[in-house]
């Protein structure tokens, strides 16, 4: 069993200013890590619909600076395409959907990148990441990461400490998630950007060149996608609508609440 | 009403207050320096604004990537163009080109019509950029030609020129950019491809060049050029193809 710590409580709530706000709980979840997490849920659906739209406008992946029909691909997702361009050995093309996917994907990435920004600045200065993310140095012995790795293997539902606080795992994915996966896709998103790669040619110089920042682009929505099932799943076995209203209202379910 | 519920209120009030009129000094803001695009408004708007006006905020004066000769891709590629070319263009391919014409018009002082051989005959530049597609693929190719803005000083600009509408021979075919993308040294009427003079399916004979923007903004077998103050004049598309298909006016992504 992994050492979890107590329950982490905002700091105002901590300290109650009058007798009105000390009689209600501490909220599971910050307001603002609640508003950004559905802001970020949304766009990231409006994200990935599009994306997809686009992808297979162009179902090919190539590496290195530039790739098109005449050259070798990468590899090719056996997808029928929006366009004939691309040889997919389907005798049809599916209708174009670029022109709203590609307005609709431009806007809900720059409503993400803000969110994001709120959401990390909020997470730096409010303790959030340093007390609610990042994993104690306990949590690092080889014991204890076994020990949760195989409770998650057995389905194990979660004991009722992690209804105020994150295991060693859950910590580790979402700063993956937050600190690795997110930025990178902003990035090689913006490398593909025909005016800021002008003004910032280091964007994709950096990466190799546009079409491979294209395809890394391509493997960290896949690694969002994944991280996007395991997250539902895990709620799913953790009790969704209690999980789900934590994440809605602030409100979690406590041992005597259940009692 | 209890103390914390009218601080409260107070502090809604202000911050509301700051809100509307940060709103208010941003559109003056963004009026002032243009950074609202065409297609600036709508459900998308917000997106499209944002995007251009960061582009011309950071980068009005960027210059697009350029590579190496050996970066130049080989097979050179050329994607074909849906509708076929028509009577007008195979009339004049027929004839090697030699009636020819790009007129410049609008909000010019001069207003011309340039030959090939003309246009040729004008400081030649040169750049190996890369033109990419809105579907995903791209290639390098190394474009020669005169920049945009040698023939709109030649002709001469009005004051109150904005933005610059360019056609193709094929119906139908045409775009819009601003000033700065008219007027930046990377804007090419595009002659000449890899050496040699510019092939039918990259546009040939004459096609705009356009590196900080998606291919779908370089127009392929350009004629007409023309300077306007406003492109609610062209209509509801605005002067370009793109927005008339639902897709950005901007295309700097």
């Amino acid at each position: 069993m992994a050492t979890l710590r107590p329950a982490q409580m905002p700091v105002d709530a901590m300290t109650p200013t009058s007798g009105v706000t000390a009689a209600k709980p501490a909220p599971r979840h910050f307001a603002l890590v609640r508003i950004t997490h559905w802001i970020t849920a949304l766009c990231f659906f409006a994200l990935l619909l599009t994306g997809i739209e686009i992808l297979i406008s162009h179902p090919r992946f190539y590496w290195g600076e530039t790739g098109n029909v005449r050259t070798k691909a990468f590899f090719q997702i056996p997808i029928p395409s929006s366009r004939d361009m691309v040889q997919t050995g389907y005798k049809y093309v599916l209708p174009d959907q670029n022109g709203w996917s590609r307005y609709l994907h431009f806007e809900a990435a720059w409503i993400l990148v803000l969110t994001g920004l709120l959401y990390g600045i909020f997470g730096f200065f409010s303790g959030h990441f340093r007390r609610n993310l990042s994993p104690a140095r306990s949590d690092f012995s080889w014991r204890t990461l076994f020990a949760e790795i195989a409770g998650h293997l057995r389905f194990r539902r979660p004991g009722a400490d992690e209804a105020s606080s994150y295991n060693v795992l859950q910590r580790l994915t979402y700063l993956l998630v937050i600190f690795v996966l997110f930025p990178l896709i902003v990035w090689t998103g913006l490398a593909m950007s025909p005016a800021f790669t002008g003004a910032f040619p280091a964007t994709a110089i950096l990466l190799g060149g546009r079409q491979t920042a294209r395809t890394i682009h391509f493997f960290v929505s896949i690694a969002l996608v994944l991280f996007l099932i395991v997250h539902v799943a895990m709620i799913c076995l953790a009790g969704f609508w209690s999980r789900t209203r934590a994440m809605i209202t602030g409100r979690a379910d406590t041992p005597t609440e259940r009692t | 009403m209890s103390t914390i519920s009218r601080r409260k209120l107070i502090f809604t009030g202000l911050g509301a207050a700051a809100g509307l009129s940060g709103l208010g000094i941003a559109a003056h803001f963004a009026e002032k320096y243009r950074l609202v695009p065409p297609d600036g408004s709508g459900i998308y708007g917000l997106g499209e604004t944002l995007t251009y006006a960061s582009h011309r905020l950071l980068g009005r004066h960027a210059l697009a990537r350029e590579f190496s000769p050996n970066q130049i891709s080989k097979p050179a590629f050329a994607n074909e163009i849906a509708p076929p070319l028509g009577d007008a263009f195979k009339r004049l391919q027929a004839a090697k080109f030699a009636d020819w014409r790009l007129t410049v018009d609008g909000l010019v002082d001069r207003p011309a019509s340039f030959s090939l051989p003309q246009l040729k005959s004008f400081p030649c530049r040169s750049q190996i950029t890369e033109i990419a597609c809105e579907e995903g693929w791209s290639h390098v190719a190394e474009w020669h030609g005169v920049p945009l803005s040698h023939v709109l000083n030649l002709v001469g600009l009005r004051p109150q020129a904005r933005y610059v509408v360019y056609f193709s021979i094929q119906p139908d075919w045409k775009e819009s950019i601003d000033l700065d993308d008219a007027m930046h040294p990377q804007t090419f009427l595009t002659y000449g491809m890899n050496g040699a003079d510019l092939p039918v399916p990259s546009g040939g004979p004459l096609r705009l060049r356009l590196p900080g923007q998606l291919g779908y903004k370089s127009v392929k077998f350009l004629t007409h050029v023309t300077v306007t103050d406003d492109l609610k004049k062209f209509g509801k598309d605005r002067g370009s193809v793109s927005i008339d298909a639902g897709y950005a006016w901007y295309a700097g992504i």
